[in-house]
This record gives structure tokens, sequence and C-alpha cells, in this order.
């Protein structure tokens, strides 16, 4: 589903992507993991299609086409899904709005009819209930005064809402308590399916107890270093990323 | 954030979509001003004694007046002399008495704007009193209106039928003497709109002006002047675009609001005059006095305002709270793009006890758009226990606009409570991307941003002006996305 060969990308001249080289099937989920600093959210934004990032070499293929010619939106509405690490706020703008624009976004691209307000409604309570999650986060504005759990529950949310074939996760389990942790991790578990592909940008193991990846790669200096399957992940947490790159990559205990 | 920049330029640069030009005949003074001017002014429109010599006095008090420097607006000196006072389209001459009568050119003109001057008025419920370039064309609704005793006419028309009632409330808000832009306005003011509701009459449907400056090289100088009596309830809509043109056109209304005991008015303004291009070319100058005075106990006035167009607005819609327990509200969108400039805001001036005011002022501020909030809370000696809030919020797109907030604050009754909150921010690549990335295209997703920031001030609007103020907010922040 997802080929990147050799990506390089960077930001104002200051390279951080240094030749990533990744497959991601269908119906895999990928844990990215790595130390702060090691490229993993730049490789994440640039998949979405952020344009502070530039690329400077390699491709990205997705379903066949070419992943870096597609507009943001494009790449949304032809299945791509980030959700942020800091998941953005936006004032007057109500949640359940934001989430309609979405659906409906994504459903006039494929040819499909908008959602009406009742269906619409129907889909999202579902969803809701399923994420723990109050209905008056709905009619709150987007991440205003949402706590750090809110923020990220909502993210997975939208996920479960848009129903991507790609979903990259951006730390999500960053600043989440342990139960919040489950609900989240209950929430991408859901997602998992033969028609998707999953990647997990995480900095911890912890997430990686409850949604189990298929192929674990480590990333230091903008470089996949060393790839596997769950087990790498749980030899990382023993032995810290110093382990991974002695002495230039700072060590698992020191992150805040 | 080059590329950022550059897209959102692209998002603020889609044109005035307003920009037509209707050929008409029109009866047009030479340009100039002089007493002669004023005097006949005041002939073509077979005014009393009393209107012209109220002209008068404000014409030799002009004279006597310097153009105010205090704003932070910087435009080239403005050339009274070659402005034309007058103009009128000529059908007028005649004065028609039914649509029919009515230039078909100008009804079309109507018809691009999408003012419903026709059968359509009846499903809008909007009786519109449309002044084009000066004159009434046409005032629909007014039977109907009559039977209520409510009295919607031109200005002109009023002067002719209503006299005593005009003579009694015509500048005792704004008087002649009042500023630079008003006197001017008092002295050659050609036409505008004329409102009494009776007491304890509640208006039944939305009062509603839609001015439009259309020929080149004249001023337009409206004068408003609304009452409502004791226990009366109004809601007036003012909406306004003029074409594209080259040159720089003065607009110097006045708008007047008393409110008796226990009276309310709501007043609404879309303002979408022809901003000027993108290099700052052209655009109306619109320098406007709008004042209401809560006269009586109990009474209410509130101003909403959505400001978009214009090379230059200077105004500060003000509520001068006489009456006890009188509350005075303003609510404000002004948006800058390109070189557009704003200086706006109130006047809240408690004189009574027990008065309250809110203030709610929401400015975007794009491309090299200066947009600056400038208002004043005055609480009086003896007015006990006033209250005021006041919330000034910026939005700043791109990095080469600027916001200013210019709050002043008075207070001489030491029961008064005055609370003021300031905040800027910025549409940032985020909040873009966040929204681009669920799959929301750029253009949607501004329209989208800028919405939720000026929420608060469009739920005032009534339902149809707030459609009608969201799609002016998107025409004049999208453009094509390449």
């Amino acid at each position: 589903m997802l080929e990147i060969i050799n990506l390089h990308a960077s930001i104002d001249d200051q390279p951080i992507l240094r030749g990533i080289d990744l497959a991601v099937n269908a119906g895999e989920v990928h844990a990215v993991m790595g130390p702060n600093g090691s490229g993993k959210s730049t490789l994440a934004q640039v998949l979405a299609g952020r344009d502070s990032y530039t690329v400077t070499a390699g491709e990205v293929r997705y379903c066949g086409r070419n992943l870096l010619e597609l507009s943001p939106e494009e790449r949304a509405r032809e299945g791509i899904f980030l959700a942020f690490q800091y998941p953005v706020e936006i004032p007057g703008v109500a949640n359940i709005y934001l989430l309609k624009a979405a659906i409906n976004a994504r459903r006039k691209h494929r040819g499909e009819a908008e959602l009406d307000a009742m269906d619409f409604l129907a889909l999202v309570k579902d969803k809701l209930k399923f994420m723990g999650m109050d209905e008056a986060l709905l009619y709150r504005h987007v991440n205003q005064g949402f706590s750090g759990g809110e923020k990220k529950r909502n993210e997975i949310l939208q996920m479960a809402l848009l129903e991507p074939r790609l979903a990259i996760l951006d730390e999500t389990d960053s600043g989440l308590d342990i139960d919040a942790l489950k609900v989240v991790a209950a929430g991408v578990e859901a997602m998992r399916s033969p028609a998707r592909a999953i990647i997990l940008v995480t900095h911890y193991q912890r997430l990686l107890d409850y949604v189990v990846p298929d192929r674990v790669h480590v990333l230091s200096q903008g470089r996949i270093v060393r790839s596997g399957g769950p087990e790498l992940a749980l030899e990382l947490e023993r032995r810290g990323y110093g382990w991974i790159d002695a002495g230039e990559a700072e060590r698992v205990g020191a992150a805040p | 954030m080059a590329s950022e920049a550059l897209r959102l330029e692209e998002l603020i640069d889609r044109g005035y979509q307003q920009g037509f030009y209707t050929a008409l005949e029109t009866d047009t003074v030479a340009r100039g001003l002089d007493e002669d001017v004023v005097r006949l002014i005041s002939a073509k429109k077979n005014e009393p004694e009393f209107m012209r010599e109220w002209r008068l006095k404000a014409y030799r008090h002009w004279l006597t007046l310097a153009e105010p420097r205090w704003s932070s607006i910087v435009h080239p000196p403005i050339d009274y002399q070659a402005i034309s006072y007058y103009s009128a389209p000529k059908s007028r001459k005649d004065g028609p008495q039914s649509l029919a009568d009515v230039d078909p050119a100008l009804l079309r003109t109507y018809e691009k704007l999408g003012v419903p001057l026709a059968e359509r008025e009846l499903l809008a419920g909007v009786a519109v009193d449309a002044v084009f370039d000066s004159v009434s064309v046409a005032t629909t609704f007014k039977d109907k209106l009559a039977e209520l005793g409510i009295i919607f006419c031109s200005f002109s028309e009023a002067v002719q039928e209503h006299p005593a009632l005009v003579r009694q409330y015509l500048g005792s808000v704004v008087p002649y003497t009042d500023n630079y832009f008003a006197t001017l306005n008092s002295a050659v003011f050609s036409d505008g709109s004329f409102c009494y509701i009776p007491p304890g009459v509640r208006c039944p449907m939305e009062l509603s002006t839609y001015f439009r400056i259309n020929a080149i090289n004249t001023g337009q100088f409206e004068r408003t002047l609304i009452i409502a009596d004791k226990g009366a309830y109004v809601s007036y809509l003012e909406g306004c675009t003029a074409p594209m043109r080259d040159e720089n056109q003065l607009h110097a209304a006045v708008v007047e609001l008393i409110a008796l005991e226990d009276a309310q008015i709501k007043y609404a303004t879309v303002q979408n005059w022809y901003p000027g291009d993108k290099e700052g070319r052209g655009g109306i100058y619109n320098f406007v006095t709008k004042r209401g005075d809560c006269r009586g106990a109990n009474s209410r006035i509130s101003w909403t305002q959505v400001e978009t167009g214009s090379a230059i607005t200077w105004k500060y819609p003000s509520v001068i709270l006489q009456g006890d327990n009188s509350v005075g509200e303003f609510r404000s969108v002004a948006l800058t793009n390109n070189y557009q400039q704003a200086d706006t805001g109130t006047k809240m001036i408690h004189l009574g006890r027990n008065t309250k005011s809110t203030i709610i002022s929401k400015g975007i501020a794009a491309g090299h758009g200066r947009n600056a909030y400038r208002g004043l809370v005055k609480v009086a000696k003896n007015a006990a226990n006033a209250r005021n809030y006041t919330q000034c919020d910026s939005l700043l797109m791109g990095d080469r606009c600027a916001a200013h907030t210019f709050p002043y604050i008075e207070v001489k009754n030491a029961t008064a409570r005055v609370e003021h909150e300031a905040s800027t921010s910025r549409i940032g690549e985020d909040q873009l991307f966040y929204c681009q990335s669920r799959g929301i295209g750029p253009e949607d997703a501004v329209s989208m941003i800028v919405n939720g920031f000026c929420k608060e001030v469009f739920k005032e609007l009534p339902m149809e002006f707030a459609v009608e103020a969201q799609k002016l907010l998107g025409v004049s922040l999208e453009g094509s996305i390449g």
C-alpha cells in the first residue's frame, strides 16, 4: 500500500530525513520508534503533506500513485489520516462541524452523497460511545479547552469516523494516563483490518503492549537503523536507544 | 512558512465580485462646494426653510474645521472641491410611482446585488428602502407599516411629510457641529432613511436599506434617523456595495438613533463597498458617524456591524446611555485585506444609573491590511453601578498585516465595573494543515476558521444577514487555489 524509497526531507535547509526506506502492506501495523529528534514526527507530517517540509530526494508511492504530488486534502480524501501529536485548537468552530465537513469532503470525493444531519449524528454517537467520550465534546469548539486525553481521543474518534486506508498516529500515546491509553489502544485495535494499514509513531514501548505491531522500525538521525518484529520494541525498552546509536541519541530514561 | 504565506495570499486574492457599473442618465451638480451648492441641494429637494438654514449653519461651521488626524489611517489629501455633492438618477424627476416606473437597468443592478425589490421581498419579509446614489428609488411595504403607524420612508419624504418629527429629532444625537465629516454631511446630505415607530409598537419585520454608490466622483452623504418611541421595538438592516473604480470615493454618512423609555433598537450593517484593488488603488473612503441615544429609562440600543469593504473605514457606532437601566451593545467584525485600513470601534457613554454596555470587536487583517479597534468607555460622575464588558480579538493572516487596539477608559464613579479583554491570534499553518489533513480544502478551511472567530457577532445578525455576512467574508478572503 505504501512504499517509501530513499526519502530525504528538510526544513529551513536543515536535513531531517536522510534516506528512509519503508514498505507497509494492507493489513499491517507498523511501529516507528526512535529518540527525540530522530525524524519520527517529520516522517508522519511529510506523509500527510505538510508543506513546511521540503522533500529533497526520494519518492513515496501510495496505492500505486505518487503521493508527493497530492495536496494534503487530496491525500486525506484518498484515505490517509494523520492523528496529530498536538491536535490544533480552532476557536468558534464546533467539533461536530469539523467532523461533518471532513466526512462529507471525503464522501464527495468518492462520488457518494453527503450524509444528512440525522445519519451523521447516529454515526458519530455510535463511535463516541465506543471511545468513552461525552456527547458534549461534539458541541465544544475544536480541541479548545480539551484535556490532553480528550484531545487524543478526539483524534481517534476522527480516525474511526473517516475510516482511513492508511492511518498514521503521531505519538498518540504521549501524555496519556493508563486508562486513557487503554481506551486509545482499543480504538486503534478496533481499526485493524485486512484492508487497512496503520503506522504508530511512538517514543515508548507501552502502547505496543496493547496494540501489538507486525513490524517495528527504529529511526535514528533520519534513517531506519533497525527493523524487526514486536520483540525489537521490548529489547529497545530494556536497553534504551543508546543501544541503537550510542553516544548520539539520548537515552529513553532522559526523555520528557 | 514562505509557501504558507504565498498560499494565504492566493486565498485572499479573489477579486471584488460586485464591481459592475450601471449606465444611467443622472442629474449631477457640478463639482465643488460653496453656499450656493448647499442652497441648490436644498432647493432641488424643495426643503422648508428650517432645513436650509440648518444646512447652511453646518456648512459655515464646517469651514472652521480641519480634517481629524487622530486616527491610525493614512490617505492622500481629499480635494473637497473635486467632488460633486449631488447625483440622482434622472428618472427621479418624474418620481417613480411603482416598480414599473423604475429604470430597468437599475432594477437589474439590484438583482445582481441580490436585493429583493419585487415580490421576493414578501417571502423574505424584508422592507427595503433602496438608496441608489442619494435618492430613494422605491420604498416598499410602506402601506403595511403605515397601518401600524410606523413611518418608514426616504429622508426627503420625511422632510416633506413629517417636518415636525424631523425638526424635533434631527441633529439631536449627532449635532451639526459634531465632527468634520458629520458637519459636512449635515450641510450636503442628499437623502437617506427615516423611521419612526410609535409608542408600544413592535415593528413586525426587519427594515432594511441597501446603499449603493454608482456615479463617478460623487460623494455619498446619507442621513438616517430612527426613532423608537416609548416601548417600541425595531430591527434595522443596512447593506452597502459600490462598483469598482480607480479613483477614491468619499462616503460620509450620519446615522442617529433615538430610543425613548422601554424602547429597543437593533441596527445591523453589512458593509461591502469597493475596497480598492490589490495595489490599494481606488476604493471607498468611508467616514461615518453613527450614534444612538438611549434617551429613556430601560431602553436598549444594539449595533452589529460586519465591515468587509471600503479602502478606509472610520466609524465608531456609539451609544449614549442616558436613561437609567439602559443597555448599549456593540458587536463588530472588521476585515481588512490588501491595502485596506480600518479604524473602528465604539463609544459607550454611561450617564444614567445601572447602565450596562457590552463591546465585542473582532478584527481580521490580511495582506497589507491595517486594522485598529478604538473604543471609549466613559462613566460619568452620577452613573452609579455602571457596568461594561469589552472584548477585542484580532486575527492576523500572513505576516504583513497589522492589528492594533486602543481602549480608552474614563471612570468618574467608584461603583463602576469595567472589564476589558483582548487577544491577538494568527491563522496558523497549524490550523490550516489540521483542516486539510481532514480532507477540507484550504478555502473552506480558512472560511471555517474565520467564521468560527466571528461567531459571537454573526449570531446576533438576523438569519439572512448572517448568511450573507459569512459569504462576504468568504468572498473577501478566498482566492483561487492553484
